[in-house]
């Protein structure tokens, strides 16, 4: 297949990507999403995990938070609460992140504040899943 | 005619509230620049959103949720964003003036403490405050917003509309309202969603969208995501606007503060020259006598 997908991966705080790429591989919430250029038209939730990207002979990766995917036409749009590339994540701050997040959901069981931890904790696991990858391939 | 020590006294105290308010505007402006910045960033995932709604907007006929559904409208509820500290021109008292003409079993949620204040004085039903600092993370905006649609869902309230003010530029900001819930007609949100919207959105009908795992829970996931983003939105505006309103402010004080002092500069220069003039003819005065 010849064709390109233009991938565009947006947050509330701005574009994080916006490029051609010829292969994306997604999280989706019924388990891993490979998307090629041609794909039927898809709208489906995403959850926090690694977006693996393919253009040329060139492999990208982004961690992202929870959100929608929609892939229309040769157009992939990621929506995420957070998109965060390899280089940019900063270890020992996520470590940190998780282990206060981690503290604090023992002490709050429940509730609206537990679910933002949760959520706090599934993309910090993202982030240093991915950083941790980078480091084994290099 | 006041004295050289008072009019100089006076002087040193404009100077001083010149430097201060002089001080907060540079504050503001920085702010403000900031403030603008996040809502700007925010335009292309409001573009992304309002076209996955539009296009789920064409098959929302099989598809039902309870933030579309009209219910009779026996307990609205108005989110008041207004700032938490004062020195912003006209700002909060525009706003509050639009909010106090609404109907008596209105209740409200506050962010900012100006909007606490005015539902406490006019005695109206306070239902939560929330504490809404600069940094407006959207951890800390989805409290509300999640605190909104839990009391919507609950039933203790019927319909949610923001009020807030619209940053149009520096210079303009306009009380304004955004109906929230319910969400009604998914077509018409999708065409026009209050303010970055200007721009093409349209979905292509004759895409068939699978939906994964499946439409009513894509939907059940979007919805919630939707408002949590229009609070976040809202917010954001709400504080460029706070921080334009403040630095204009702020700008208008030091200039008077400035003409003041240019004023009181030419009097203190007046009197202490009509001083010298007396004190001379004193002395010539006295002079011509000793001869």
């Amino acid at each position: 297949m010849a064709g390109k997908l233009r991938l565009v991966v947006v947050t509330p705080e701005g574009k994080t990507f916006d490029d051609d790429v010829e292969q994306v591989v997604m999280p989706g919430v019924e388990g891993q999403l490979g998307i090629l250029p041609g794909h039927v038209p898809l709208l489906t939730a995403i959850q926090p995990g690694e977006l693996d990207l393919k253009a040329g002979s060139r492999g990208d990766e982004l961690a992202v938070g929870g959100g929608f995917a929609e892939v229309a036409g040769d157009r992939v749009t990621i929506l995420t609460d957070m998109a965060v590339k390899p280089q940019d994540i900063d270890e020992h701050a996520v470590e940190k992140a998780l282990e206060s997040a981690k503290k604090a959901l023992l002490e709050k069981k429940d509730g609206p504040e537990a679910a933002a931890l949760m959520a706090l904790i599934q993309k910090s696991m993202a982030q240093l899943n991915l950083k941790r990858k980078r480091r084994t391939n290099a | 005619m006041a004295s050289t020590r008072d009019i100089r006294r006076r002087i040193r105290s404009v100077r001083n509230t010149a430097q201060i308010t002089k001080a907060m505007q540079m504050v503001a402006a920085s702010k403000m620049r900031k403030a603008q910045q996040a809502a700007l960033a925010g335009r292309p995932y409001a573009e992304a959103l309002n076209r996955v709604l539009a296009s789920l907007a064409n098959r929302v006929g099989s598809l039902s949720h309870p933030f579309l559904e009209k219910r009779e409208i026996k307990k609205p509820c108005a989110l008041i964003i207004s700032t938490d500290k004062g020195l912003c021109g006209a700002l909060n008292t525009n706003l509050l003036r639009e909010v106090a003409g609404l109907p008596k079993n209105t209740v409200f949620v506050t962010a900012g403490k100006k909007g606490k204040q005015f539902v406490a004085r006019a005695g109206r039903e306070l239902l939560a405050d929330f504490e809404v600092k600069d940094d407006t993370s959207s951890y800390k905006v989805k409290q509300i917003s999640q605190f909104l649609i839990e009391q919507y869902l609950e039933g203790k309230i019927d319909s949610v509309s923001v009020w807030h003010t619209r940053f149009v530029n520096t210079l303009v900001q306009k009380p304004e309202r955004t109906d929230l819930l319910p969400i009604g007609q998914l077509e018409k949100l999708a065409a026009g969603t209050g303010e970055h919207a200007k721009t093409e959105i349209k979905a292509d009908e004759n895409l068939q969208y699978i939906y994964e795992p499946n439409g009513d829970e894509v939907l059940s996931a979007l919805l919630p995501a939707y408002i949590h983003f229009q609070v976040y939105q809202l917010m954001l505006d709400a504080k460029a606007s706070e921080h334009s309103a403040r630095m204009v402010a702020m700008k208008s004080a030091t200039d008077n503060a400035k003409s003041m002092i240019k004023d009181l500069t030419l009097e203190y220069n007046k009197v202490r020259q009509s001083g010298i003039t007396t004190e001379l003819l004193e002395i010539a005065t006295a002079q011509m006598a000793m001869a």
